[in-house]
């Protein structure tokens, strides 16, 4: 038995590491997408559901038309500073447990555009992003990768203690603000910076 | 005998009930356990397309015409069963007509009806 489980096994019990175990791999074999495109990415995100990539293999091909059904929002392509508050609204909309993908360059930091007047120098700027995709466009391989990356998240997810997901905890937020159309940009609260980017909206 | 013979029915009853009832009540269970529930005011909204809902959905809305259109379409249906009842009424029994005639007493009953209530009558 490895050091790790039988450490886990000492502080929880049995049961509650089995529940977990259940409940986590319940979650990270049916992620659910938004049907969500933003951009070229979009487009890889489309194949990357289709036949020849084939993400029903992580039973994640259920793309929901509705905020109400998804639990994944995969942001795929460039957020321009109009659509950014229509983003955020959509991500409150979701039913917890709900995650986020910033895939490709743009939704990551605004990408090739950055320097545009109307993009957002990315979504991590109001929303918790799980997993980042490089790439312009990704692949629908580099997105199956992050698929998986965001499993293996998933499934080392804790029900109790303080580092439990957002979720679980009744304190943490369940909705993040809106930003707002300002005079000349959006206005309202931002997430901070990531700590391993401390400069990297300014 | 009798009752041995029914018991398998009520038992699976029984199990279907708790089939359908138990993952409610596990999921009920849960989310008193782990998951909060957390509300708000976007999450909540009727508009589930990232916009915000226009300012109201109730609106002063004239129904007139479909009381209109309802009537017209009774009586157009009306003409349809006419048209054969006319032809054919030469060759009908006497209980044919009396049936026809009920049917045609209703629908002119509806009409005074309408006209009594003054739906005819465009305000």
């Amino acid at each position: 038995m490895k050091q790790e489980l039988q450490n886990k096994l000492s502080r929880q019990g049995v049961l509650l590491t089995s529940v977990e175990e259940l409940y986590n791999w319940g979650r990270k074999n049916s992620l659910w997408p938004l049907q969500f495109g933003l951009a070229c990415c979009a487009i890889e995100m489309i194949a990357a559901s289709m036949a020849r990539f084939d993400m029903a293999r992580f039973g994640a091909e259920v793309f929901r038309p509705s905020p109400r059904q998804a639990d994944l929002l995969i942001v795929s392509g460039t957020v321009t500073k109009k659509m950014a508050p229509q983003v955020v609204r959509l991500y409150n909309q979701m039913p917890e447990p709900k995650y986020v993908i910033a895939m490709g360059a743009c939704a990551i930091c605004g990408g090739p555009f950055r320097d545009g007047y109307n993009v957002l120098r990315g979504i991590d700027l109001y929303l918790p992003v799980d997993i980042y995709i490089p790439g312009c466009p990704p692949r629908p391989e580099a997105l199956l990768d992050g698929l998986i990356a965001l499993q293996k998240k998933i499934a080392a997810q804790s029900l109790t203690g303080p580092g439990r997901p957002r979720h679980l905890r009744a304190d943490a937020p369940g909705e993040y603000p809106v930003p707002q159309f300002g005079a000349h940009d959006l206005v309202g609260p931002r997430l901070p910076a990531a700590p391993e980017t401390p400069d990297a909206h300014s | 005998m009798n009752a041995n013979a029914w018991m398998f029915l009520a038992l699976f009853a029984a199990a279907a009930a708790a089939f359908g009832l138990a993952p409610l009540a596990l999921a009920w269970l849960w989310a008193r356990s782990f998951s909060p529930r957390k509300p708000g005011a976007v999450k909540n909204a009727v508009y589930e397309c990232g916009l915000d809902g226009q300012p109201t959905g109730w609106v002063q809305f004239k129904f007139e015409y479909y009381l209109y259109g309802i009537i017209f379409l009774i009586f157009d249906v009306e003409t349809i069963f006419l048209l054969p009842f006319a032809v054919a009424c030469k060759g009908l029994s006497l209980g044919a007509c009396l049936a026809m005639l009920i049917f045609i007493l209703l629908l002119v009953e509806g009409l005074a009806w309408a006209w009594a209530k003054g739906v005819l009558a465009w305000k």
